[in-house]
């Protein structure tokens, strides 16, 4: 990646997703028009399209609405025949799939690696595609930018729910250790306390968080920001410094250890990922973890989630400067893709992720679908292209909302006012997989020292900024 | 007819057809062009990578040595070395022995030959990414635990397994050898029935016992075998990628950090894997060292092997 693209995601740098936020809280924010249906262009010739599917592990429901949103979608662009393929996301294979040609046509992303895609020109241009969507101009502008590259074009799309990481609880363990599942913490020392007596009263683990594939100091940039840290500061000259021994990632580490050695709260099991954190905690074995808002559809399509036990609360944030992560998921269709498939990945785009937002009767038919297939409908998310779109979306939707939002109302009733953060700028990954050894050796090392353990992890992190600014 | 034109009659292209000699390129072909194609051929891509910045999108960029001196400067490189030497070493220690004692033992068995030799040879049937998944729930850390549970019954644990820096490495050499001895076992047991029965005869007659024996007739006749093996499992532990990968992702905090998850790391460890050169570099030095290990212990085993 070169300097510039570096320079400019850095200047984007934290504000954009805080800037999101506070646009999508307008009252006035534009919204598109119900009536305005998606159009593209069609292919010229009949095309063969492969896409993202569902999770591994999905359950015959989500299979089987996938398939008839397929259903629908072919039978609405006779001339485009798609072929899903299960994808899951992950820092440690994407690159794989990428180098290997093995990814689909169309592939999902993370909001942070747009920008690099786009500037390794491992990605489509979709801007002619995006402009004949009459919702196109009607992205928010801080969510389009991360998809968008330095002449200004589209190439990826913001495709799914932008998110603010979460405080999820088992409801269930809550009642069972004797706490009230409806006041879920709202300090740092209170998650201490509940975790605690989670430990104690039920055996399970009060209070754990991911460890591996980068997903430790993900999580660990999390609870930083809730501190009121940064893991990467940016000069005036648009170079980032790393900062991963600020006081708030070690408030943040030596709240870890407390739960861990101190309470004995954090349980027995310290290899956890994304995917393992969730399976573990739909088994009923963890009370409290930290993801983002929207993963209560994946708890329910890929480990089978009873909703009784569901809890989401806001992140205690501690300190003027403090936030929440924020981030979501955007679509990409391979470089080098012929005008026919980029038109085909447009309407596929609009159609599974995007139609919803913008046409009730969309909204209705995707979620009807859902709702008729026992998968989850109402899922709390952030607004993709205004506020008011939200909630005129969930008005379009409200009576086949089946997720349990009365357990989510300690977060969605204070996400708005909470600042969202984006991820460090520069390096991402690198600096996230500099800090899991750093989560490891807390949770499994009584002497973990750690001042020295962020001290090493800061020269790491460096050197892989250093080498992504050269 | 005399010799010279009996030579050239013999070497020409018809007698070669007619001797077979196209017959065996025909045959061999198929061979040489999958070997060419999938391991030449990228072996030859690594080698060029190595000098290269690349994302394999992209058009790549000559880096020189760039790659070799970003990696040899990486603080995780002697992290990585050390654990791979303690892996070769514990796996030594207790993988190298343990077949071959298993061997020798089933093959002074009389009776149900065959279900020991099944029941050792069973690991090696078995997926190793489901026998790693499988461990992996056998090594909870809990006091409920399957491992756990079973040593609590003598009075033993409750273990961390792979929860704990000491103890994580020894648990991945433990699965590693149960999962490997089985195809050493049946390799030993094939070398056994080479060795000459008049050996053993004269053994009992000069008096020796089944440990004698074993120490004086069974090992010596083993020697080429033993050391075949022996090279082939320090190459393969210097590789070690399997457990560390499925098991911990090299933790926790490097204490399974091997040389070749740091390679998968470099190329992949980052979602869009920006360092293809500095994991084909890091193999290229690997490669390298174990082909002068290699070449250094054939020459001075020849002597030993041969006698």
């Amino acid at each position: 990646m070169s300097a510039t693209i570096r320079r400019a995601i850095a200047g984007l740098g934290v504000v954009a997703l805080a800037t999101t936020a506070a646009a999508c809280a307008s009252p006035t924010a534009s919204s598109p028009s119900a009536s305005q249906a998606p159009t593209s262009s069609a292919p010229a010739a009949p095309v063969n399209l492969t896409v993202v599917g569902l999770l591994p592990g999905a359950t015959p429901e989500a299979q089987k609405n996938l398939a008839n949103q397929v259903k629908l979608f072919e039978e609405a662009n006779p001339n485009i025949t798609v072929t899903t393929k299960e994808y899951e996301w992950k820092a440690t294979t994407f690159a794989a799939d990428l180098a290997g040609g093995t990814l689909p046509d169309v592939f999902e992303i993370p909001f942070t690696d747009a920008k690099t895609l786009i500037a390794n020109g491992q990605i489509a241009d979709m801007n002619d595609q995006l402009g004949e969507f009459p919702f196109g101009g009607a992205f928010n502008p801080n969510v389009l930018q991360y998809g968008q590259g330095p002449d200004g074009h589209a190439y990826a799309i913001p495709a799914k729910s932008v998110y603010g990481i979460g405080l999820h609880y088992n409801r269930e363990l809550f009642t069972k250790a004797g706490l009230d599942p409806n006041k879920p913490p709202t300090t740092w020392d209170e998650v201490r306390a509940d975790a605690k007596q989670i430990a104690d009263k039920t055996k399970a683990a009060g209070y754990v968080q991911m460890t591996q594939s980068n997903t430790g100091g993900w999580q660990l940039t999390v609870a930083t920001y809730a501190r009121g840290g940064q893991m990467e500061t940016v000069g005036a000259d648009g170079k980032a410094t790393a900062t991963l021994d600020n006081p708030g990632t070690k408030a943040a580490l030596q709240f870890l250890k407390d739960v861990r050695w101190t309470d004995n709260a954090a349980g027995s099991n310290f290899n956890l990922d994304w995917g393992t954190i969730n399976q573990a905690f739909a088994a009923g074995q963890i009370g409290m973890y930290t993801s983002g808002q929207d993963v209560y559809t994946s708890l329910v399509q890929a480990n089978a989630i009873k909703p009784d036990i569901y809890g989401l609360a806001m992140i205690p944030l501690e300190g003027d400067s403090a936030g929440i992560l924020g981030g979501g998921t955007m679509a990409a269709v391979k470089a080098g893709s012929s005008d026919d498939i980029r038109k085909a990945a447009a309407k596929w785009i609009s159609h599974w992720y995007l139609s919803r937002y913008t046409s009730e009767k969309a909204a209705l038919a995707f979620n009807q679908q859902a709702f008729d297939d026992k998968q989850p409908v109402g899922t709390p998310e952030l607004p993709m292209f205004s506020d008011a779109n939200l909630e005129q979306y969930r008005t379009w939707i409200k009576p086949l909302i089946n997720v349990p939002l009365d357990h989510m109302t300690d977060f969605t009733s204070k996400i708005g006012a909470a600042k969202i953060l984006n991820e460090p700028p520069v390096a991402t990954q690198d600096v996230y997989a500099a800090l899991d050894p750093v989560v490891q050796a807390v949770f499994t090392d009584k002497n973990a020292d750690i001042d020295a353990l962020l001290a090493a992890a800061n020269k790491t992190a460096q050197r892989a900024i250093d080498k992504a600014q050269r | 007819m005399d010799s010279a034109q009996h030579s050239a009659r013999r070497r020409g292209p018809l007698t070669w057809v007619r001797g077979g000699g196209l017959t065996t390129v025909v045959f061999a072909l198929p061979m040489i062009i999958i070997f060419g194609l999938f391991s030449v051929w990228p072996i030859l891509r690594s080698v060029v990578m190595a000098f290269q910045e690349t994302n394999l999108t992209g058009t790549a960029k000559w880096a020189g040595l760039d790659n070799f001196a970003w990696v040899l400067s990486d603080p995780d490189l002697p992290i990585a070395i050390t654990n791979t030497a303690y892996f070769a070493v514990l796996a030594l220690v207790f993988g190298f022995p343990i077949p071959l004692i298993g061997a020798v033992l089933m093959s002074e068995v009389k009776r149900l030959k065959g279900f020991y030799t099944t029941l050792a040879y069973l690991p090696a049937v078995i997926p190793p990414v489901v026998a790693v998944l499988l461990w992996r729930f056998f090594y909870d850390g809990a006091p409920t635990g399957v491992f756990n549970q079973l040593l609590g019954w003598i009075g033993l644990g409750p273990f961390p397994w792979l929860n704990d820096r000491l103890w994580a490495m020894p648990s991945l050499v433990l699965e590693a050898t149960w999962a490997g001895a089985g195809g050493t076992v049946i390799i030993y047991l094939a070398a056994l029935v080479g060795v000459p029965g008049e050996l053993y005869e004269a053994a009992e007659l000069d008096g020796a016992g089944i440990w004698r024996k074993i120490w004086h007739v069974t090992l010596p006749q083993l020697r080429g075998v033993l050391f075949i093996t022996l090279i082939l499992q320090l190459i393969a532990t210097a590789q070690v990628f399997l457990e560390p990968y499925l098991f911990t992702g090299g933790g926790p905090n490097k204490a399974t950090l091997t040389i070749l998850l740091m390679i998968y790391n470099y190329a992949f460890g980052a979602s869009l894997g920006s360092d293809y050169g500095a994991a084909t570099a890091l193999s290229m030095m690997l490669a390298a060292f174990l082909a002068v290990f290699s070449l250094i212990y054939f020459r001075l085993t020849r002597s030993w092997s041969q006698s």
